[in-house]
């Protein structure tokens, strides 16, 4: 075990908020037609109150702290943000468009000492990468803010997530990320909009073309081992956990509401409203979500991929129950070993089901 | 003030939190990683560039461990040297200006 994955695995156990993930807004500059979010501003939290949320997380000892949205640099207080998380000696990594950075930014970035910079990139193909995102010379822009960022030597990773309109680019956005001198991350998730519109999971791509991606070596690495059918579960598997969310994550959104996850939208309290580490040790909802096991599952207790699956507690919850299956992950699980699922199994499929209805996130009401 | 007077002081490029009494240190300029146990947590913490080194482990090291005084000095060099060596410590024969941003 490396030594990070032994400090996970003890903030796990001692229940230590490690990582969050922090919206600063959901405005945006873009307008990417599969963003779920909803770029209006229902009253963000100001810079005095993010920085009083930093002082509590400090606190109550996270580490690793991601900086998303929206697009951050929405906010023109964001370096303020930055400066201030920087100064508790957080590990900062920042989630952006990178439209609005240029030489000045970047630099103010290495200063600032953040840890990785996290990059949209769609397509290697200018006009497919600015339809998605309906900005036009997106591409462009922030092509050349991953120039200014590496020239300062820092750490860039390009996210690419996968739909119809990009499915067949992600080898030469991989060729593009090793030319830049960048790490490369694809994620072929699409998730509902804030106000529950499923329209945007039309741009999933075909569960056919998940098995493609599964089985290149240059994305998965060992493609036999990533591939390899389920091994039955031992009782230490069915006695684990699904994932850090609640556990050692949560995500904060803009407006101070506090998830287990930013995939994850069971409302479990504000911090408007309670103190940071109030809502993390004693939330009826956090302590719920912390306590589900493996055998505790409805449906994937029993299901031969429970010990390998990618299932998402978060995309479960959106289908309805925290405790039952997650449909993404049942395709995952299908279509990188062929063998079925109990999910599909109990419903007679011999594929997955592909558009299951999900639930999403959005502000908790504040009572005045 | 004696020749060999060190002063050391935290680099403003890293990240670090406790954790359960240890300190956890990353220097985001090559990712690299440090758990650090509770006495060499207690002489980072005391990194403030201007209080020698030699005063740090008599007044913090010995006063809350049981150590030997000159076995802890020449430890917490060693530990002071290699953390220098990663960037993650700034270590002076002079007091240190705390690095700002």
């Amino acid at each position: 075990m490396s030594l990070m994955s032994e400090v996970g695995q003890k903030a796990f156990n001692l229940g230590v908020p490690l990582a969050v993930h922090m919206d600063v807004t959901y405005r945006c500059n873009e307008r990417c037609v599969h963003c779920y979010l909803d770029h209006d501003d229902h009253g963000e939290m100001t810079t005095a109150e993010i920085k009083d949320v930093l002082d509590q997380m400090a606190e109550a000892g996270v580490f690793f702290l991601t900086f998303s949205g929206g697009e951050v640099f929405m906010r023109r207080d964001f370096f303020e943000i930055l400066e201030y998380a920087r100064r508790l000696m957080f590990n900062v990594k920042i989630k952006t468009n990178a439209a609005m950075i240029h030489e000045e930014e970047a630099r103010r970035i290495r200063e600032l000492g953040v840890d990785t910079i996290q990059i949209s990139v769609y397509s290697h193909r200018p006009e497919v990468h600015d339809a998605i995102t309906k900005l036009p010379h997106s591409f462009e822009r922030t092509i050349q803010a991953i120039r200014f960022l590496r020239q300062q030597g820092l750490r860039v990773t390009i996210a690419n997530v996968l739909m119809r309109g990009n499915s067949s680019d992600h080898l030469a956005v991989q060729e593009l990320a090793a030319e830049l001198g960048v790490q490369y991350s694809l994620d072929p998730t699409i998730t509902p909009m804030m106000d529950g519109d499923t329209s945007v999971l039309a741009l999933r791509i075909p569960g056919e073309e998940l098995t493609e991606v599964f089985h290149n070596p240059a994305l998965v690495g060992n493609q036999e081992e990533f591939c390899a059918p389920p091994k039955p579960p031992s009782e230490e598997d069915l006695e684990g956990y699904s994932c850090s969310a609640g556990h050692s994550f949560c995500y904060i959104s803009p407006y101070g509401d506090v998830f287990p996850c930013v995939q994850f939208p069971l409302p479990t309290g504000n911090i408007r409203q309670q103190k940071f580490l109030d809502i993390w040790s004693f939330s009826p909802q956090m302590n719920e979500v912390r306590s589900i096991q493996a055998k505790d599952l409805t449906v994937c207790s029993s299901c031969s991929h429970v010990s390998s699956c990618s299932r998402c507690p978060g995309l479960a919850y959106m289908e309805g129950s925290m405790r039952g299956p997650s449909t993404a992950d049942c395709e995952k699980s299908f279509y990188r070993t062929g063998v079925p699922t109990a999910n599909m199994l109990r419903q007679g499929l011999s594929k997955p089901r592909t558009t299951a209805s999900l639930i999403q996130i959005r502000p908790v009401a504040i009572p005045a | 003030m004696p020749e060999n007077c060190i002063y050391i002081a935290r680099s403003s490029a890293i990240a670090a939190r406790a954790l359960a009494g240890e300190m956890m240190v990353m220097n985001s300029a090559d990712s690299t990683f440090f758990t650090l146990n509770e006495v060499a947590t207690t002489i980072f913490q005391a990194a403030d560039g201007h209080t020698p080194l030699r005063e740090i482990v008599r007044d913090r090291v010995c006063e809350q461990f049981d150590v030997d005084p000159e076995q802890a000095q020449a430890d917490a060099e060693q530990f002071v040297a290699e953390l220098s060596s990663h960037g993650i410590l700034l270590v002076s024969n002079q007091p240190l200006a705390a690095e700002t941003f």
